[in-house]
Formats: structure tokens, C-alpha cells, sequence
């Protein structure tokens, strides 16, 4: 048998509760944590942690966050560019206002910053739901760019109405600006990712993680059992808002380094990240990597074989991204809500009894 | 209130029914012009089960809504052990300790059997967010010694099979039965129950009535339930309200009741399903 939970027994509550029940799938989890801080570092290239690795991390956090906040709670939102650029001139700000400010507390700051925004563009859904909703988030959106643009402040006066992060160490190592080496902006990168899964997690199997989804699958009856709808959706907003801001704050200052708001934060980053959220299954941690992998990868592996290979314009490869990604949300709205994280459960299914299906 | 609301008796079958717990005053509810609920008054007794009962359309259910505080009667008002209610949201009146099932079933379709009990623990959870994000000392205990209690039911429940099924893909009998311990978890001192029986078969019905009963006899939960099969409520209820048109018309034991013309005439005048 390839797969296994047959003679795993629970003798407990908490074995039961654990987050990877089934032996092989704990051991699975052991070898990706080890991979990726022992042995991914070592073999970085800078395409390889431009190109794939520090898009993936970074847009995995904000693919979390928006799964909480839509997959878990119901809530659909069309704000996280607006609220990733929260984070990134939040960063911005902090980081020229407070140059001895450690990197690491400058990014969670932003975290909270746009946490408590999110907070302040989440009170209408107590009133709106569904549809509605989602275009006061989009309002939300459009609301902020356009605030980063207008107000000066925001961007120190700059001429060109751009920030840019400038370098900031951690232990002796440059995280941002021009000098930072690969591997130590993608380990920076690695460990939110890692902590704030971890979070995810406990959040999600716990009592706010439930009603959370109380509130997404029946709000009178999670109201009925005590549950209170406005803190429950703010909460859920707080955190998911926290993770985009973080998201946003890495992607500006660790990745991109420079940014100008409406073309690093527009609409399409929203979608993007919904598109993550959507493919890789609503409501599963392993979704949202599954989601952001798939559309850091798809474009790669396009332009691999279309450009490079076959030799075609690169027009032509970015307009098969956009069909494929949108066949398969159309897909996956239709026929399977809970995404890639959903199949993979199918196949596992199917696995665990093999070679005795009953 | 006059003495005999304090005073306690024991029933034929020796449960002890005590002083009134809620008392339901002169509500009138109104939907712009329908009347749903005119000027309605009844009590319901410490460990009683008390039936509301009458045709469709009466009023039974709105009565329930009014009762946890979805809607908001025009006039009147509710005590509750002895103290007037003031105006509160349903989480709140969830939180004093009232629970209660649906007509047509509200569960938690994304969530298994196990997580729609356990959200029914909610107000029996304190740990703060911060220790719940961390799975810290106090929120991993508290999570444990919920699943016990929660585990308990489901053995009450006969439901172990069904544990960590979604509850989407279950039978209608079994939706029923996972809503009852949702609002069993909450260890509720009052339950209200919307049609706990509707559109069950016999022995669906018996295992339910032996649910309610045992609920009622082993953690001394009070019960108001909605009920239209008319050999349940004389079985398992000790007193019965009966609503017709938005009044109350009858009001006693099941024996009273049933010898009451008015509701003779109600039940026989007006058709039902
Ligand atoms: N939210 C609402 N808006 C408007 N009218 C309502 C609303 N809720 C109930 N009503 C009306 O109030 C009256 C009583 O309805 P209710 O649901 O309480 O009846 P019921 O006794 O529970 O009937 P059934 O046995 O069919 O469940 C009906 O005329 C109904 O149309
Ligand atoms: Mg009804």
C-alpha cells in the first residue's frame, strides 16, 4: 500500500486533532519543512528565487489571508491589492521614519497597520453580504490606490511618485535594496510563510476558526449559538487583512525593492490572489499554496515552452495564461468549489484503500 | 406574579416541575399588516416540556423568533427568571442560555458532525484569540475537555458512526438528530425545539421523542417544542399552548386541551399537512 491509515490508531483526543492524522502525510510535511530550509537555500539561483520562489512565498501569505477571510468566513473580498499596498506604504513609511527599526518588526507593524485598516473596510459587511459586498471591497480597492497616489505624504514627496525600500540588515545580511543575497531574502520570506501557516492552522481547527465557518455556512444559526456576527466577521477581516499587509509589505520592500502604487497594487493583483484562492480550494491552508504555486508556475512554464521553445511572440503566451487560468476558475466554480486542495483529497481517497477499494 | 408561579409539583411519572422560568407577556407581533402574534401570554415552568401546537400559519414559530430574539414584538414583553428582558440581539440571548433547533434544519453544511457540536460549545470557550492562534496551554485544554463533553453527546446521540461525516452528505433523521446536539452542547437551561419530528418516519419519531425525554430527565433541561403530530405532544409534553390565527385558544394539560371545543374546532375547521 503506497498510502495508509489503516493500524494508525487514535487513542486520544488530541492525536485525533492533530494537524496531519495519518503517519505518511506527518512525515510528507517533516521532508517539505527540511527541504525548504535546509537544501533550498543552497541551490538558489537569482532566477529561480525572482522568477518563482519569492512570488510563490510571498503570494502564499496572501493567499491565506484571503482564505480566511472568504474561504473560512464567507466574506469575498476584491480589496487585497489595495490592502497589500496598505502593507507596502506602511513598510515604506516605517522603514524612512525609523531607520533603526529592525526589518522584521517593520514588516509586522505593517501587518497590523493593515489589519486595523481592514478592520475600518470590513464594518459594511455586517449589513451587505455576498455580491454587495464584494463591490464595496472593490470600492475599497480603487479607494486606496488612488489614496496612495494623491496624498504625497504617503511616498515622502518623491518626484517620481515612487517608494523604494532602502537596505536594511539582519544579522549583518542585507534583507532589502540592491545588495541582499537571494538565499536570505528568500529565507526572510520562508519563515512568515512558515509561521503564519502555522497560525493559520491553529486558528482554523480552533473556536474562531469555527465560527468563522459557522457564520459562512448559516449566520442565524451561528448567531443562535452565541456567536456574534460583527465581531466574528471583523475578526476574520483583522487577521486576513494582517497576512495581505504582510504579503504586501514583502512584496514591496524584499522583492520588488522599488513600487508605484496602481501598477504593483491595481485590480489585477486582487483577482490574482482570488484566482489563487479559488483554483488551489476555498477554505484549505494547502489550497492557497496550491493555488499561488499554480499561478506563479503557469506563466513560467508558458513562456518555457512557447517562447523559449517553440518561439513564439510573448504576447501570445500571456494571452494562453489568461485563458487557462480563467477556464479553470470557470472550471472550478462549476464543477469542484473546494479547488486543487479537493482533487488532491479524491486522489488520496483513492490511495488510501488501494489496491482494495471496497 | 401570584404564588402559585413559585410553587413546585411532582408529575404523575416523578420528574419535579418548578417555578416559572420564562414568562411570555401580551406580545403582538405585527409584519406590516399581518397580524402574526395578537396579545399572546403563557409561562413555561422550570423542567417542564411544554408544546406549542396549532394549524399552520398560527404563529408557533414566529412565537420561537420572538422568544430568541430574531424578531421584535410590538408590544409586550418576556421575563425571564423573574427579570424583564430588555432588548438584545440573538447571540446575546444565546449567551443567557437559551438554545433552540429550526423547522427547516440550519446546520453548518461545510463542517463535519463533530465541528457543528463543537460550535455549539462556543459560549462555553474562553481562551483568548491570541492562545487559540498559538494552540497555547489554555486553548488546546479547553479545546479537549469540549471534545469530552462533546464526545458525550454523540454517544447520547447514537451518532458515534457519523462523527466526522460533512453533515451535508447526511439523511435528513440524522441532519435533525446533529442540529438537536448542536443545541445540546450549549447546555442550554431552556431548549426550544421547531418541529423536531417533522417529516419523520415512526421509529425515527420514537427515537426522537426518547431523545427529548431523556434530555429532559437527565440534565433537567426545560423544553418548548413545536410539534405537529398530536399522539407526541399527549405523550411527552406536560402542558400544551394552542395558537390558532395568531391567538392563543387554548392553554392546559394535554388532556384539558383536547377536551377544549375551541381547539376541537380549530383543529377540524382549519386543514393541515
Ligand atoms: N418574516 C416574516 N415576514 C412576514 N410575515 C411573516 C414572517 N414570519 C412569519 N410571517 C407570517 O406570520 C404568520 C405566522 O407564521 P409562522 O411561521 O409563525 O407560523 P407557524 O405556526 O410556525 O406555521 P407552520 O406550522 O406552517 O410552521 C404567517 O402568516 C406568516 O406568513
Ligand atoms: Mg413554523
Amino acid at each position: 500500500m503506497l498510502y495508509r491509515e489503516a493500524g494508525d490508531y487514535k487513542t486520544s483526543y488530541t492525536d485525533d486533532a492533530q494537524t496531519f492524522p495519518i503517519k505518511l502525510d506527518r512525515w510528507w510535511y517533516y521532508a517539505v519543512v527540511f527541504v525548504a530550509f535546509c537544501i533550498v537555500p543552497f541551490v538558489l539561483t537569482d532566477y529561480t528565487v525572482n522568477a518563482i520562489m519569492l512570488p510563490f512565498l510571498i503570494f502564499a501569505i496572501a493567499a491565506l489571508g484571503l482564505n480566511i477571510l472568504t474561504g473560512y468566513c464567507g466574506q469575498v473580498s476584491l480589496g487585497t491589492g489595495g490592502f497589500m499596498a496598505v502593507g507596502a506604504y506602511a513598510t515604506y513609511k516605517l522603514m524612512t521614519a525609523f531607520p533603526d527599526l529592525n526589518i522584521f518588526f517593520i514588516v509586522i507593524l505593517s501587518g497590523l497597520i493593515t489589519a486595523i485598516v481592514g478592520v475600518l473596510f470590513g464594518l459594511p459587511s455586517l449589513r451587505i453580504k455576498g455580491f454587495y459586498l464584494a463591490v464595496a471591497t472593490l470600492a475599497a480597492q480603487f479607494f486606496l490606490v488612488w489614496l496612495f497616489n494623491k496624498v504625497p505624504w504617503f511616498y515622502n514627496n518623491s518626484a517620481s511618485g515612487q517608494i523604494s525600500a532602502p537596505e536594511r540588515t539582519i544579522f549583518g545580511q542585507a534583507v532589502t535594496g540592491p545588495n541582499a543575497e537571494p538565499w536570505v531574502a528568500y529565507l526572510f520570506c520562508l519563515i512568515f510563510v512558515f509561521t503564519l501557516a502555522w497560525l493559520t492552522r491553529n486558528l482554523t481547527r480552533g473556536r474562531i476558526g469555527r465560527s468563522w465557518m459557522a457564520i459562512r455556512d448559516m449566520d442565524i444559526a451561528a448567531e443562535i449559538i452565541g456567536v456574534n456576527p460583527l465581531r466574528t466577521k471583523l475578526s476574520a477581516f483583522a487577521v486576513s487583512s494582517f497576512f495581505i499587509g504582510i504579503s504586501g509589505s514583502l512584496f514591496f520592500a524584499v522583492y520588488l525593492g522599488a513600487a508605484e502604487v496602481g501598477e504593483a497594487f491595481g485590480i489585477q493583483k486582487s483577482f490574482l490572489v482570488l484566482f489563487m484562492v479559488i483554483i488551489g480550494g476555498l477554505g484549505s491552508i494547502f489550497g492557497a499554496f496550491a493555488g499561488a504555486a499554480f499561478m506563479v508556475l503557469l506563466p513560467v512554464f508558458l513562456k518555457i515552452f512557447f517562447v523559449d521553445t517553440l518561439g513564439w511572440p510573448t504576447d501570445i503566451a500571456a494571452h494562453i495564461n489568461f485563458l487557462i487560468a480563467g477556464g479553470l476558475i470557470v472550471f472550478f466554480l462549476i464543477v469542484e468549489p473546494h479547488g486543487l486542495a479537493a482533487l488532491w483529497r479524491t486522489v488520496k481517497e483513492k490511495l488510501r484503500l488501494w489496491p482494495f477499494p471496497h | 406574579m401570584n404564588d402559585m408561579n413559585h410553587d413546585s409539583y411532582v408529575t404523575p411519572d416523578g420528574r419535579t416541575i418548578g417555578p416559572v422560568m420564562m414568562e411570555v407577556q401580551n406580545i403582538t407581533l405585527r409584519f406590516g399588516g399581518v397580524v402574526a402574534i395578537k396579545d399572546i401570554s403563557f409561562d413555561i415552568r422550570e423542567g417542564e416540556i411544554r408544546a406549542i401546537i396549532g394549524p399552520n400559519g398560527a404563529g408557533k414559530s414566529s412565537m420561537l423568533n420572538v422568544i430568541n430574539g430574531f424578531y421584535h414584538p410590538q408590544e409586550g414583553g418576556i421575563y425571564f427568571r423573574g427579570e424583564k428582558r430588555g432588548p438584545m440581539k440573538p447571540y446575546q440571548i444565546a449567551q443567557q442560555g437559551i438554545a433552540r433547533t429550526f423547522q427547516n434544519i440550519a446546520l453548518f453544511k461545510g463542517m463535519s458532525t463533530l465541528d457543528n457540536i463543537m460550535t455549539g460549545r462556543f459560549t462555553h470557550m474562553k481562551a483568548p484569540v491570541w492562545k487559540q492562534a498559538l494552540w497555547h496551554g489554555e486553548a488546546e485544554r479547553e479545546e479537549i475537555e469540549n471534545r469530552e463533553v462533546v464526545e458525550k453527546i454523540i454517544d447520547f446521540l447514537e451518532i458515534q458512526a457519523i462523527r466526522k461525516t460533512p453533515v451535508g452528505r447526511l439523511p435528513y433523521g440524522l441532519q435533525k438528530r446533529v442540529e438537536l446536539g448542536r443545541a445540546l452542547a450549549a447546555e442550554p437551561k431552556l431548549l426550544l425545539l421547531d418541529e423536531p419530528m417533522a417529516g419523520m418516519n415512526v421509529e425515527e419519531k420514537e427515537d426522537m421523542s426518547r431523545f427529548i425525554l431523556d434530555v429532559n430527565d437527565e440534565f433537567g433541561t426545560t423544553i418548548a417544542l413545536i410539534e405537529h403530530d398530536m399522539g407526541v405532544v399527549m405523550d411527552i409534553s406536560d402542558r400544551v399552548v394552542v395558537l390558532d390565527y395568531g391567538r392563543k385558544i387554548g392553554d392546559g394539560t394535554p388532556a384539558e386541551v383536547i377536551a377544549n371545543p375551541e381547539v376541537i374546532d380549530a383543529y377540524l375547521g382549519v386543514s393541515h399537512d
